[in-house]
């Protein structure tokens, strides 16, 4: 416990000073742009080290920059297909009707930094080993270092009858597949909110990203349904796959009581298991059985896993709870792998227990490329990632809850009695719709 | 090691405002120096200009809060707690100051030009 606590303590050094600077910082700006490292004021380490970087999201793209701004010399290699950068954060505002398609999606080749080299093929196979990996076009790249930044997939095709295809149509929304996808859910969501019925939310049992996003949705539709005087037509019921519906227990707690008060039925140990898009059925398994409830409008919400390539790898966890999704074996602290030195997982692909989001991104690269550079001179580093995460989670239009939390459960509050954490915000709302994508992109660049 | 660091806050508002961050610093710097000049030459304020401005000002602090509102797709009746005022006063504040001072300015420099 007392080591635990001594981690707290040193990723959380300045919390009374940055509380004092939230006054100052009109937005609130400033819980986002208190810079996690030191980084660039320290003199560049001279290496010719040979780095790849399997994924160009938001982790592979903050990774490359910052290993720029350290290294001098040192081979930095992108692997990722994808051209477009997609704005991940965002969607939730696309299906919710704020932001159009276009405030999402940018391209890669707008964060590369110079001197990076973008291969634009997927690795299909890790042989960390052979300290190579081989691309879906069949090409070996060796590496000195390996960072695994491959984001994870969703996994729609183990819902049984459900395809992407759907969505937009037999009230089938989903705002996780695309940002088309997000926009199609939207146009459904607001043909519900005309009409009223019955509105289905849930989430995965697997581990997932943002784990708010499903609640905020919930929230969002009922604050329309409001708006437009149509919530008495209206049932809403949120499908748990636990007995909570937060892990963090007082985070669980306080949507338990919003729930109540928006009067959003909650239905727990329901695992979502398939889809009947003609009937408008969805089937859940239940520890009673298998259940089946009928929709009017449903927000599918995917079992997510490691991407085939890491999960097929000997990178996965061998054992434990991160197993069988094949989540990568990094150790949580510096989020290197535990049996292969010279690999390291950040994003959503690490298998550490919290935080598979875009703001523990923010926070996971800057430790491990301390402890990459560190190992690179041939010394060891004692920065470490505390588990912090973030998550507006937005309650109403207009209004949110800044939950920051850490791998024990914790809160950590950046403005602890400035912003309250648990309360509904216009400030929070405010970071969430103007200052969340500027600092994301800076993120993208090394510069935050 | 993790300090609030004024790099960031500038790199976030590049990202935020692009090209538009260096013409408002402009406009904000050029306002204030021309606030300077004038002060400096008249030797003091003039309290008739300054109450007109101070007017505008209301008026300026009004439209920086609708501007927000655009910007956010919500407004101040989604104020939740004492920190949402805070927010909206500081708004208002920067949009009552900055009014104040262009106002002033403009019209302390038209009035200084028109007598030459
Ligand atoms: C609806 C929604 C709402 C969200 N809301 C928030 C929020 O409010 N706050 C927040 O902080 N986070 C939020 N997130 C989460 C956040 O977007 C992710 O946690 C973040 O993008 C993770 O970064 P990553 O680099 O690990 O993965 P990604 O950004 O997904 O990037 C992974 C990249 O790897 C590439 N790739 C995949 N497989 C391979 C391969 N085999 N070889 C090479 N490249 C590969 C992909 O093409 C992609 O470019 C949200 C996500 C969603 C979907």
């Amino acid at each position: 416990m007392n080591g635990d606590n001594r981690e707290r303590h040193q990723a959380f050094p300045q919390l009374s000073r940055r509380g004092f600077f939230a006054l100052g910082a009109a937005a609130g700006l400033g819980a986002l742009v208190a810079s996690p490292a030191a980084a660039t004021q320290s003199a560049r380490v001279k290496s010719s080290a040979r780095i790849v970087i399997a994924g160009a999201g938001a982790a592979g793209l903050a990774a490359a920059s910052r290993l720029m701004q350290r290294l001098d010399g040192a081979k930095v290699i992108l692997l990722d297909r994808r051209q477009e950068h997609f704005y991940q954060p965002g969607f939730t505002l696309i299906g919710a009707g704020l932001k159009p398609q276009s405030y999402v999606v940018s391209g890669t080749a707008d964060y590369l930094p110079q001197g990076v080299e973008w291969i634009q093929e997927r690795a299909a196979e890790f042989d960390p080993e052979g300290k190579r990996v081989v691309t879906d076009a069949g090409r070996a790249i060796p590496y000195d270092y390996l960072i695994v930044a491959t984001g994870l997939s969703l996994d729609y095709a183990s819902i049984e009858g459900m395809d992407t295809k759907l969505i937009g149509s037999n009230g089938i929304g989903s705002i996780y597949a695309s940002p088309e996808a997000a926009s199609a859910t939207w146009k459904l969501m607001s043909e519900f909110a005309d009409k009223g019925g019955v509105g289905l939310f849930g989430r995965p049992a697997t581990e997932m990203k943002c784990a708010g996003a499903p609640l905020k949705y919930t929230f969002i539709t009922d604050d329309y349904l409001r708006r437009r005087g149509n919530r008495g037509k209206a049932e809403l019921t949120y499908t748990a796959h636990n007995k909570a519906l937060f892990s963090v227990p007082i985070v669980s707690e306080k949507v338990r009581m919003l729930f109540q008060d928006r009067q959003v039925k909650v239905r727990h140990d329901h695992v979502m298991t398939g889809i009947d898009p003609g009937r408008k059925v969805a089937t859940y398994r239940t520890p009673n059985g298998s259940a089946e409830i009928p929709f009017d409008f449903i927000n599918v919400v995917p079992p997510m896993r490691a991407p085939d390539p890491v999960r097929n790898s000997p990178l996965r966890w061998q054992e434990g709870i991160f197993a069988a999704d094949g989540w990568m074996e990094v150790d949580k602290a510096s989020l290197r792998h535990k049996r292969f030195d010279t690999v390291f997982g950040v994003g959503d692909v690490a298998g550490v227990p919290k935080g598979k989001t875009a703001a523990s991104v923010k926070w996971q690269v800057p430790v491990m490329v301390d402890h990459l550079v560190a190992a690179i001179e041939g010394k060891t580093s004692d920065s470490v990632y505390n588990g912090y995460t973030s998550c507006p989670l937005i309650t109403r239009l207009g209004q949110a809850m800044l939950v920051e939390f850490d791998y024990q459960d914790n809160l950590v509050p950046s403005f602890p009695g400035i912003v309250a954490p648990l309360e509904e915000l216009w400030i929070t709302w405010v970071m969430k719709t103007m200052a969340l994508k500027p600092t994301y992109l800076a993120m993208l660049r090394g510069r935050s | 090691m993790k300090e609030l660091d004024p790099m960031v806050f500038l790199a976030v508002f590049q990202e935020m405002l692009g090209p538009m961050l260096w013409v408002l610093i402009l406009l904000a710097l050029a306002g204030i120096a021309a606030f300077a000049v004038l002060l400096l030459r008249e030797k003091g304020l003039s309290s008739q200009r300054l109450v007109r401005a101070e007017i505008a000002g209301l008026f300026g602090g009004v439209a920086a809060l609708v501007l927000a509102a655009r910007f956010t797709v919500s407004g101040f009746s989604d104020a939740g707690g004492p920190v949402d005022w805070l927010l909206i006063g500081l708004i208002w504040g920067v949009g009552l100051a900055g009014t104040t001072i262009l106002v002033y300015s403009v019209a302390g420099w038209t009035a200084l030009l028109r007598k030459r």
